[in-house]
């Protein structure tokens, strides 16, 4: 289990640090700044083992967390909790800063006290933590012995991510399908590797204790429906981009603690009783029949020693109806870059010389249209014959779709004991598509 | 040097260098430094030439860059554009670019040459010596190809300045480091020399670092140096502080120039030049003597520049190791600071005296200061200097002190170090061994230094005391009483458990007459232990009882109930399983008779290099060795060669020093002291009775003691090497050729000899040689006669006896008198031969001479064969036949049916039987013709016995001989050699 958590500045020194066991010494503090923070050559894996001890880290801006232990635990458990430790800070004070970290250094020592317990993570839930760990000070509070005691028998008891007795004079919900898309593209446009990983997230404002059910177009369930014949909103929610298929892949997904699994393995429907507020309701990943928003087509040519001359086309690839933001391109261009000129059509594009690339950015864009760029790199004859690698030239920007083809198709409440009905709760969809690693050789 | 001037600031560097500093993170500096890189690349590539100043500037920056750790592949042009500027400034920096980030572009270094050669032959002192900065700098082999032969010619150049000098100089020798194949001084050798002589004193300076490491590798041809450097030191010795103006540092005249002097001389024999010595030893006195004269400065530089001389001073009185009043002045100038506060000097003097310890004239004066170093190893507070202190101790220790130095050591190591303890153990652990007078004192020292500090006692050092008490059987019952006492302590460390039951297994029975260690006694305190220790101290002590068993019948069933009980009999351990399961079925299965012969006592341990020496000399490494042994080697020696009274005290430190205190160098101690001492010690008197009958014995054994002397001088490092001494006569060259094959009949010839010890071993018409030899136990000497036939001297005369292959480790060949040259009549040389295990094959004998211009190469095999270490041995029928049964095993057996060669003659066997070696037993096999033997061989690490049957058959003219021996080998060979000789 997790020995220790100590989080660093960007100069390593120390800004919190919490043992948790006997095996992790003060030098384990000492050590990962000393070979990591400060390490001559850039630490790229996020684990790190320095003398029996294992480093697993997170950096967040300029902040570095690192959890220590000298088990062998499982790391995606440790990364979790690391994640999840940076949202429980965000979501008390905001960015994760070194100033907002030192300003709040006793909160974040209480919040440590409480989501690890002798280094096994305890309930990280924001909402949960945030009834009884506070920023007022305790006298600006006036809670009664029985609220106390309350808050005790929730915590401890069977859905310990939701107290009783919340009242919304509006009961609303927002959903958020949200997706980055990740592509490695050859020169020639053959897809290398391609996957989306989705999350959907959910902003719930409901009374009381509502049981609620969530159902999207999984393949599996579609095809179980198929055969029985209840076939009648297939054509209803084609809300999404290009394509109209019906349903979707996927090749596994994570849930929020509050999905009672037993019932998802037995029928595969997703039925929970949500948090209050913002939550993560599940994570998926999707590898096939993947909409890719944008192929970028290459065109480098070396003219000579010291010119070179690159072209680059980018086509929309969706409904012409819908607009995709905030695009923007990244060419790389060689170390011995002595001059660039530009020229595009649309958007702006410039040299930016102290990351060693030529970034072309478009505000919006919308589908099936075409846009290009050329520029011309001149270029300082060097002394090592050292050829360049080309990186590849990557994409970034944001689409109102789901490019995995993930369509809602219901989410239903019901709430026994108070009066409202599914019909009464006002829902909001929302699908957003982003770019993750969205990369073409050049 | 022109200053740099203002419009020089290179302001856009400066702001560079704190953009860079302000950076927030490692991807914020890299990003400025990408936007520089981009910069400078667009003004590189400008179509308009950039001023030198610019160029400066940025190849100032992409040095910058370079510096704080990022690839820099372009700016080498401008960088050699700079090279050739007029201004100083610009140049140096384009050296400096240059000098950092030179590569081995081929087009690059051409340019870059040229440039430096430009600068070479210029007459402007400063570009000059920026070129041969940058030389050095670079040192690459492509810079030593362009320039080595064009520097010594600067250096030596009448009119080139001073500073120039100065650099060209330090130049070379960087050069001379890097690729020494090119630096060839041939002509200029002497005028380099002659450097010394140099009006100013920084050329002088850097002239003899120069020299000083020429000299290591030619000091033949720079010898003309010392005379130079005496007369040198000799002028700033006795120069008044101020004579030397700028070169006077803290009032001491040229401190540094005098320290390279006196380390250049250290690289030479003592000058042989009367005159010339007389000046260094004045000056060694006068250095001497100013360290007793009061400080001119409070200063610490003042008096750290005096040490320094006077270190290097006292160090090269070490060196020469001639001057007995030197060597005493300074050991007593080093006394001084032995209470010195300063930390540093302590440690020095504690160093320097470490090495003054171990010459002849000095050792007494180091020894005076005892008191002082003991009284530093227990109050020192930096732990460096108590190393040092122990290590002056461990130096300075011989006969007299020893005992005082190991109690103090012992003593100290309660409150030592962790860092040094083991070192300590190891040195109290030698000392105790080197020195010991009586050997109860050494088992008590080992076992106390065991009970303070266990853990850093290293197996080496019990092994070594186990394989001491085997060895010498008067320790034994001490050494079983001492232990048993130990093991009554409540809580004793595992070794001394260790040595314990490995002690009272063999020897219990020594002590077990007294009812408080009786045997049951015994076994209970051990078996009390046996549960708190590891599994080898429990596999050993399982060894201890089943040895007890055999010892003391009486304790069989308790014993066999240990063993039975499941912690043993199952134990998960194998090895531990195994002891209990096998020992447990042997004690009962097996007879008292078969128990006492597989359980029979240890016999005793080859004698090799001390084991402990090896750890330590490993723990010093390897450069450290070579040193102390030498040391060691010297001083043992002298002391051998002005100790000749101490008798059996020289004997034991000649066997320490030989590491092997043993018998074989025991034979040898007392070899060599006994012409001295008159009266042979008791042990040596039987050998020296066989020789003195034998021949001169006192001549030949004083010559051996100078044989042996020699064989002390090479630095031992193991005693394979010393097996086999004396490469023919010590005024004779080597012989240049190797040595010829043996003859063709060298083995008929061994073959006459298996049976006699005396008779001509070979003829020609050139040379007869005849030899006679006595063999005593595993012990012989033998006389070779060589008698010159012809009327003409034999010129370089010389032979040489080696013992091929494997056969090195199981006989000792001593030359003790070499055969000297000539050669009218007869020459005689004496061989002492030791068998230390048994053996088949034979040493060679070379011998070559010229006769009549021609060399003559023989090689023979000297007739020693195992049968000569016999030693007869009665019994009755009854005990030959039952021994003759229990060397049942096949391959303890040997047998030949040969048809017979000589005459069948009773009378002529029995002879030939008995100078075979073995005793003739009669009356024991049934059939009258037949012929029984019983022998034992003996050799130093064991002894074999030997039984033979011999069976004629006088119709068939055919022999059956059946051999048994405890050794399969021996019976093989002694079939092979019996086969050929009826």
């Amino acid at each position: 289990m997790i020995g220790g958590l100590f989080i660093y500045n960007h100069k390593g020194e120390v800004l919190i640090s919490r043992v948790y066991r006997d095996d992790i010494g003060r030098n384990a503090v000492d050590a990962f700044r000393v070979n990591v923070i400060h390490a001559r050559q850039q630490v790229r894996s996020p684990v790190t083992n320095i003398a029996r001890t294992s480093f697993f880290h997170v950096k967040r801006s300029n902040i570095w967390l690192a959890a220590v232990t000298k088990q062998n635990v499982n790391a995606a458990m440790v990364f979790e909790f690391l994640y999840k430790m940076c949202d429980v800070m965000t979501a008390y004070f905001g960015k994760i800063s070194e100033e907002n970290i030192k300003n709040n250094f006793v909160l974040i020592y209480e919040l440590l006290d409480e989501i690890l317990d002798f280094g096994y993570p305890q309930n990280s839930e924001t909402g949960a933590l945030k009834t009884f760990i506070t920023q007022q000070g305790i006298k600006g509070q006036h809670q009664t012995k029985e609220e106390q005691s309350q808050i005790t028998s929730q915590v401890t008891g069977q859905i310990g991510w939701r107290r009783e007795g919340i009242k919304y004079r509006r009961n609303e919900l927002f959903l958020d399908v949200l997706e980055s898309v990740n592509l490695l593209m050859s020169p020639q446009g053959q897809v290398l590797s391609a996957h989306v990983s989705g999350r959907v997230v959910m902003k719930s404002y409901l009374s009381g204790m509502p049981e609620c059910k969530f159902g999207m177009n999984d393949k599996i369930v579609i095809d179980k429906q198929g055969k029985g014949g209840a076939t009648d909103d297939a054509g209803k929610s084609d809300l999404g981009g290009g394509s109209g298929k019906q349903s979707i892949a996927i090749d596994d997904c994570t849930f929020h603690q509050c999905v009672r699994l037993s019932k998802f393995d037995s029928e595969r429907s997703i039925s929970f009783i949500p948090p209050d507020g913002e939550y993560e309701l599940m994570r998926y990943r999707t590898t096939k029949d993947i909409i890719l928003p944008f192929r970028v087509i290459p065109l480098v040519r070396e003219v000579g020693r010291t010119k070179l001359e690159v072209k680059v086309v980018i086509k929309s690839n969706f409904k012409p109806s819908l607009l995709a933001q905030k695009i923007e391109v990244r060419i790389p261009t060689p170390l011995n870059t002595s001059g660039v000129q530009v020229i595009c059509m649309k958007g702006k594009a410039k040299y930016k010389a102290s990351e060693n690339a030529i970034v072309w950015k478009i505000k919006r864009m919308a589908g099936m249209k075409e846009s290009q760029i050329s520029a011309e790199i001149e270029l300082l004859p060097t002394n090592d014959k050292k050829k360049w690698a080309r990186p590849p030239i990557s994409m970034n920007f944001e689409v109102p779709f789901a490019p995995s083809g993930l369509k809602v198709r219901y989410l239903k409440v019901f709430e026994s004991k108070l009066n409202y009905s599914d019909h009464d709760v006002i829902k909001w969809v929302r699908y957003i598509g982003r770019s993750g690693i969205y990369e073409t050789r050049c | 040097m022109p200053a740099v001037s203002k419009g020089d600031g290179m302001r856009g560097l400066a702001v560079f260098i704190s953009d860079i500093r302000n950076c927030k993170s490692k991807e914020a500096e890299i990003k400025r430094i990408n936007k520089e890189l981009a910069n400078i690349r667009s003004k590189f590539k400008g179509d308009k030439a950039l001023d030198g100043y610019s160029k400066k500037k940025y190849v100032c920056k992409l040095l910058f860059i370079f510096l704080l750790g990022h690839d820099i592949d372009f700016g080498h042009m401008e960088a050699v554009n700079l090279l050739s500027s007029n201004k100083y400034t610009e140049k140096q920096i384009g050296y400096l670019f240059i000098s950092v980030l030179v590569n081995s572009n081929s087009e690059l270094i051409r340019l870059i040459n040229n440039a430096i050669k430009n600068d070479l032959s210029s007459r402007n002192p400063t570009f000059m010596c920026l070129a041969l900065h940058c030389i050095a700098n670079v040192g690459s082999r492509e810079m030593a190809e362009a320039f080595a032969s064009e520097i010594p010619r600067i250096l030596v150049a009448g009119d080139t300045m001073d500073s120039v000098k100065q650099s060209a100089a330090l130049c070379l020798l960087r050069l001379y480091k890097t690729s020494p194949d090119l630096v060839l001084m041939g002509e200029w050798t002497s005028r380099v020399v002659h450097l010394l002589n140099d009006q100013h004193m920084g050329v002088v300076t850097a002239a003899i670092s120069l020299i000083t490491c020429l000299s290591q590798k030619n000091p033949d041809e720079f010898k003309t140096c010392v005379s130079l450097a005496v007369s040198r030191l000799s002028r700033i010795v006795s120069s008044a502080s101020t004579d030397l103006q700028d070169y006077t540092y803290y009032f001491v005249p040229a401190p540094w120039l005098s320290c390279k002097l006196l380390r250049l001389l250290q690289c030479y024999p003592p000058p042989e030049d009367g005159a010339v010595k007389g000046r260094l030893v004045e000056c060694l006195e006068t250095i001497l003597n100013k360290a007793q004269e009061p400080p001119k400065s409070k200063k610490v530089q003042h008096s750290n520049a005096k040490n320094a001389i006077l270190f290097e001073a006292i160090a090269l009185i070490i060196h020469y190791d001639s001057e007995p009043n030197l060597l005493v002045r300074a050991c007593n100038q080093l006394g001084q600071f032995l209470q010195h506060r300063e930390t540093n000097l302590r440690y020095l003097a504690l160093e320097s005296m470490c090495t003054l310890a171990s010459s002849e004239f000095s050792h007494e004066a180091v020894k005076t200061h005892i008191e002082t170093v003991i009284n530093a190893l227990k109050t020192e507070r930096d732990v460096s200097v108590r190393q040092r202190a122990a290590d002056l101790l461990y130096a300075m220790c011989d006969r007299s002190n020893a005992k005082q130095i190991v109690a103090e050591m012992l003593s100290y190591l309660e409150t030592a170090d962790y860092s040094i303890r083991e070192e300590m153990v190891l040195k109290v652990a030698i000392l105790a061994e080197k020195y010991a007078v009586d050997y109860s004192w050494y088992v008590d020292t080992i076992l106390n230094l065991i009970r303070i500090a266990g853990d850093y006692v290293s197996e080496e050092v019990w092994y070594r005391v186990i394989q001491i008490v085997i060895n010498r059987d008067d320790v034994q019952g001490y050494a079983a009483k001492t232990v048993f006492e130990a093991l009554q302590a409540p809580a004793c460390h595992e070794n001394m458990v260790k040595v314990g039951g490995y002690i009272l297994g063999e020897f219990g029975n020594l002590i077990a007459g007294d009812p408080r260690s009786s045997p049951l006694v015994q076994f209970n305190l051990l078996h009390s232990k046996f549960h708190l220790c590891s599994v080898p101290t429990r596999a050993l002590l399982l060894s201890a009882y089943i040895k007890f068993i055999n010892l003391f019948p009486e304790t069989k069933a308790t014993i066999q109930e240990v063993l039975r009980c499941d912690s043993q009999i199952r134990n998960s351990d194998v090895e531990l399983q195994q002891r209990a399961v096998e020992y447990l079925k042997l004690s009962s299965i097996a007879s008292t008779d078969v128990l006492a012969t597989v359980l029979e006592e240890m016999p005793p341990f080859p004698e090799r290099e001390s084991s402990i020496l090896a750890k330590l000399k490993k723990k010093k490494g390897p450069g450290a060795v070579s040193v102390t042994e030498m040391e060691d080697g010297k001083r043992e020696g002298g002391e051998l060669n002005g100790g000749g009274d101490r008798g059996p005290d020289a004997t034991t430190m000649a066997a320490s020093n030989a590491s092997t205190p043993s018998p074989s160098a025991d034979l040898l101690g007392i070899r060599s002291a006994a012409p001295v001492s008159a009266a042979p010690s008791s042990a040596g008197s039987l050998l020296v009775d066989v020789f003195s009958e034998a021949g001169p014995a006192a001549s030949s054994a004083a010559v051996n003691d100078e044989g042996f002397l020699r064989d002390l001088e090479p630095p031992t490092e193991t005693s394979d090497s010393l097996l086999v001494e004396g490469s023919g006569d010590s005024d004779s060259a080597p012989p240049s050729e190797d040595p010829a094959p043996p003859l063709s009949e060298a083995d008929e010839l061994l073959n006459k000899f298996v049976c006699k010890n005396n008779g001509v071993l070979f003829e020609n018409q050139l040379l007869q040689i005849g030899i006679k030899s006595e063999y005593r136990q595993n012990l012989g000497r033998m006389y070779l006669f060589y008698g010159n036939k012809t009327s003409v001297q034999f010129a370089s005369f010389s032979t040489t006896v080696s013992c091929p292959g494997e056969l090195q480790s199981h006989i000792l060949v001593f030359q003790t008198c070499g055969a000297t040259g000539g050669g009218g009549a007869q020459i005689q040389q004496v061989l002492n031969i030791e068998c230390l295990t048994d053996f088949s094959e034979a040493p060679l004998l070379n011998i070559k001479f010229r006769y009549g211009g021609a060399l003559q190469n023989l090689t023979l095999k000297l007739p020693v064969t195992i049968n000569k270490f016999f030693q007869p041995t009665e019994m009755a029928s009854q005990d030959f036949f039952q021994r003759w049964k229990q060397l049942s095993q096949p391959q303890q057996e040997a047998q030949k049916i040969f048809k017979a060669n000589n005459s069948m003659d009773t009378e002529v066997l029995k002879a030939k039987l008995l100078g075979l070696g073995m005793a003739l037993l009669d009356n024991v096999d049934p059939n009258p013709e037949n012929y029984v033997c019983a022998g034992v061989i003996q050799t130093k690490g064991q002894q074999v016995g030997c039984l033979l049957r011999l069976e004629p058959n006088a119709q068939a003219q055919m022999y059956r001989l059946t051999l048994r021996c405890s050794k399969d080998s021996v019976s093989k060979r002694l079939c092979e050699l019996l086969a050929e000789q009826f």
